[in-house]
């Protein structure tokens, strides 16, 4: 179909304006905050508390990252997300593809029921106080487990994944496989999986940003500050306005001053792994959405 | 192999249906036993996370004692729920969380459908992708980080927000802590991070629309504005409605982890909801069964709005969930 082949006619060449005017504010109001935490996390900060940034950071400085970079308590909590991230990410991706492959089986007997007994949980659940006595009573109460054990699993996550087994691997290769005499196990790991390198991808998208950026199962089930995420600590630091450890040296004006634009720096530091990972899985996590949407 | 025998094993299994499809079904089940193998772990992590808690439910009958155990307490019956539904808070809590959740679909819900179809209708693909791209990335963010930059951009002294407003002569407004604006805040807040991505599944229905409609429908007359509404909304519907299905079914969850967030003594009025008291008098102040009296009743909503919504759904459009 080719466009210049039509004759446009004004209504729709004003319309095309319309609409591209549109698109172009919509950019400005999703990038304009974060542009804004950019600049301000570069500035001086007395730049920052004065108001005088709009757009571009002005009286260029280090100075926040720095300090972003020097704070303990900061440097403990990145410790502790990369390592709930790395270890339940993995957790996730093992369990989710071992139920989802399964259930992707038409051949399976009890599928139906399978399917059943998880897709149940979608839509009705214990809630937060019998959860959070369960995992109390299991004993992981402030350890690395209640951090990675409770959401191991993601039941929108099975259903995409087993969508895409169910839609992008053909069954009649899966069934001369099994008839030539092939196991399910080696099916399995020979031919399903090195075919599934796209839906794994989208799995470690969704489910290492789920914990990256996780804080609630923190905040119920740790009480050790050694064992916090990052972001606790940085709840702590952009919410509760406790700025971290005290740098005696500087003068007491000048340390209130650039805590404010230490927050920009440290919003920035903090979200930038997530968006270093985007680009990478990017061209795979639509389609896994769009898989997501399918019924059933 | 001769047909014979064949043919008369067919005739048996007609004459004998109660024990042949049994044993073949045991046969499928033996002969698979490896997939079985696969689900053991997994299922037991759901009958353990998902099916404890809600064996743990009974507690909302039970005034529990930790030491005692869930077969130790004893029974009350409903006193729990009549000591929430007779309390100090218990309109507030409902008022927040209902105005809270039907104003997040008036608004929330439609803008991302807007998105998809303005994606749809731009021509240029370069540009087409950046509008994508960028919307997606406060997906990313996380909640603490969100509401960090509410603090900091909202500040009433230092926030980029009222030194707009100053420069025009209006006097700061301490928007974090009016529980006027916490509503207006929370929801523009959430469309600001959710409407990229949640555009995708509506954009990837746009784009199984066939072209021969849009041309049917040019050579026919139609302007673009019709084409829009008599073609790609219609198309789009099922997808529509099966999500709206699903947002109504989480009726009483509204993001809770994020108001908990925004939450503080000046705003309260407006921004305590049935799960942010749930958390502190649970969690905080260990009244355990009361609270799962709380939490019970929000899921046995959410179940009969979900049930109700979907069989509306199937009566009138014929799409559902079930």
């Amino acid at each position: 179909m080719n466009e210049q082949v039509h004759k446009v006619n004004s209504e729709d060449r004003i319309f095309n304006i319309v609409l591209n005017c549109m698109a172009a504010i919509l950019i400005a109001i999703v990038l304009y905050p974060l542009i804004f935490v950019i600049s301000a996390s570069f500035s001086d900060p007395s730049h920052v508390v004065n108001g005088d940034i709009w757009l571009l950071p002005k009286g260029f400085t280090w100075e926040a990252y720095a300090k972003v970079f020097h704070d303990a308590q900061i440097w403990n909590g990145f410790k502790n997300t990369l390592i709930y991230t790395v270890l339940g990410t993995f957790i996730n991706l093992f369990l989710t593809t071992l139920i989802a492959y399964p259930l992707s089986r038409r051949d399976l007997p009890g599928r139906t029921i399978f399917t059943f007994i998880i897709a149940f949980t979608m839509f009705f659940s214990g809630g937060i106080i019998p959860t959070y006595l369960l995992v109390k009573n299991l004993g992981m109460y402030n350890l690395i487990w209640s951090m990675v054990i409770p959401n191991a699993i993601a039941t929108y996550n099975v259903i995409v994944m087993r969508s895409f087994f169910q839609t992008s691997i053909p069954w009649e290769l899966q069934e001369a496989a099994l008839i030539d005499g092939c196991s399910n196990f080696k099916l399995f790991i020979k031919v399903i999986l090195p075919l599934s390198k796209p839906i794994l991808a989208v799995m470690v998208l969704f489910y290492a940003v789920g914990h990256w950026n996780e804080y609630f199962n923190g905040l119920i089930y740790l009480q050790n500050e050694k064992l916090y995420p990052l972001q606790l600590v940085l709840r702590e630091i952009l919410i509760q306005n406790q700025a971290s450890d005290t740098d005696i040296t500087a003068s007491m004006a000048k340390q209130t001053l650039l805590a404010e634009s230490m927050k920009y720096a440290i919003i920035v530091v903090s979200s930038i792994p997530v968006i270093i990972l985007y680009p990478f899985v990017q061209k795979h996590f639509v389609k896994g959405v769009m898989i997501g949407s399918i019924k059933g | 192999m001769s047909l014979k025998p064949e043919s008369t094993k067919r005739i048996k299994e007609k004459v004998l249906p109660a024990t042949k499809p049994k044993k073949k079904l045991w046969k499928n089940i033996v002969r698979r036993y490896d997939l079985y193998l696969m689900l053991i772990l997994p299922m037991a992590w759901y009958i353990i996370f998902l099916y404890g808690p809600m064996y743990g439910l009974q507690i909302a009958f039970k005034d529990f004692i930790p030491i005692k155990g869930y077969w130790g307490s004893p029974w009350v019956g409903f006193e729990n729920f009549q000591r929430f539904f007779s309390s100090y808070y218990f309109w507030r809590l409902i008022r927040n969380t209902v105005t809270i959740k039907v104003f997040s679909i008036l608004f929330g819900f439609p803008i991302p459908i807007l998105l998809a179809l303005l994606v749809n209708e731009l021509k240029n693909n370069k540009y087409k992708k950046v509008l994508q791209n960028i919307t997606y990335i406060p997906h990313f963010i996380s909640v603490v980080v969100i509401v960090g930059m509410l603090n900091l951009f909202l500040d009433p002294n230092t926030g980029v927000v009222n030194v707009i407003l100053h420069s025009f002569g209006i006097k700061s407004i301490p928007f974090m802590q009016e529980a006027g604006w916490f509503k207006p805040l929370f929801i523009g807040s959430n469309i600001w991070t959710n409407m990229g991505w949640q555009s995708i599944i509506y954009i990837a229905a746009l784009s199984g629309v066939s072209p021969e409609l849009y041309e049917a429908a040019r050579v026919d007359g139609a302007s673009k504005l019709q084409r829009i509404w008599h073609v790609s909304i219609p198309s789009i519907m099922p997808t529509v409605i099966i999500l709206l299905i699903l947002e109504v079914g989480h009726f009483m969850d509204i993001g809770f982890e994020k108001i908990l967030l925004m939450q503080n003594q000046l705003n309260m009025s407006s921004s305590d909801v049935i799960a942010t008291f749930t958390y502190r008098t649970g969690i905080l102040d260990g009244e355990y069964s009361y609270t799962t009296a709380i939490g019970l009743f929000d899921a046995i909503i959410n179940f009969i709005l979900l049930i109700v919504i979907n069989q509306i759904a199937r009566k009138k459009t014929s799409t559902s969930l079930w």
